[in-house]
């Protein structure tokens, strides 16, 4: 499941910006631990943002996006108290759903 | 204090918030976000991706900003944003050629997100950063160097 996202939302002028941090290892598979083993990939490989029931950002995630990772758009419209959700699945099939209203 | 009941509320805490949330229908069952591009962040080189992303060879274009430190210290964390003033942008891309995979992020903006996004990435050496940006079913991109003093990709 992993830790929650912090999620923070603001509307300005009818545009939404919304701020995510992911919390995740994002693992590349690149890494060797000190036994000299790859440390297997372990990241973020979808996510996706929405406004009440519209989806406002579908992305994919590589396992070069740093890790807990930071993510910023924004969208137009959008009123104060509406909810935000924003949902990531990783490669190991664990996902996790967090959500916020637009403050 | 009530130990079992705590230890039930913990136990019991991962499934229910799950079924709790597939009621709600945040989460369908298989809900399948789409289906993550494999063959594009699998590809090694630039033209590979490019190609994996369907994107051609993109036109280099002024209206195309990415944004990011001339020189980072720290490789595994480089804040880069891609920004664009271009009309009916659909999808955006963070390409990092020195990486082992370039591709590093892609984002689909449905109608009414704005060509804006932010994010941080990882850098194992110095490198060009490209902003990939479809517009009105076109490729456009940008590029920008940024100079890692410190690998983020390495053990």
């Amino acid at each position: 499941m992993g830790n929650p996202m912090k999620i923070r939302a603001a509307n300005k002028d009818g545009v939404t910006e919304v701020k995510v941090l992911v919390s995740h290892e994002m693992e590349t598979g690149q890494r060797k631990d000190s036994a000299g083993a790859i440390v297997p990939a372990w990241f973020i490989t979808e996510l996706t943002a929405k406004h009440n029931d519209k989806l406002v950002l579908s992305s994919e995630f590589g396992p070069s996006v740093s890790k807990n990772p930071y993510l910023a758009f924004k969208f137009k419209g959008g009123v104060k108290g509406d909810k935000i959700v924003v949902s990531w699945k990783d490669n190991k099939g664990d996902t996790r759903s967090d959500e916020a209203v637009i403050g | 204090m009530n130990n079992q009941r705590r230890n039930v509320l913990k136990a019991g805490s991962g499934a229910a918030l799950m079924a709790v949330l597939a009621a709600a229908g945040i989460i369908t069952p298989g809900m399948a976000l789409a289906d993550w591009n494999k063959a594009a962040f699998d590809a090694k080189s630039m033209a590979d991706t490019l190609k994996a992303l369907g994107a051609g060879t993109p036109v280099d274009s002024k209206d195309v900003q990415v944004t990011g430190p001339d020189i980072a210290e720290n490789g595994a964390v480089v804040p880069v944003g891609v920004a664009s003033s271009l009309p009916n942008v659909s999808m955006v891309a963070i390409l990092i050629e020195k990486n082992p995979n370039a591709l590093a992020a892609s984002f689909v903006l449905p109608e009414g997100t704005e060509a804006n996004v932010q994010t941080r990435v990882k850098m194992g050496q110095t490198s060009n950063i490209y902003a990939l940006v479809k517009s009105d079913g076109k490729f456009f991109m940008a590029t920008k160097e940024i100079k890692v003093t410190l690998g983020g990709c390495g053990g």
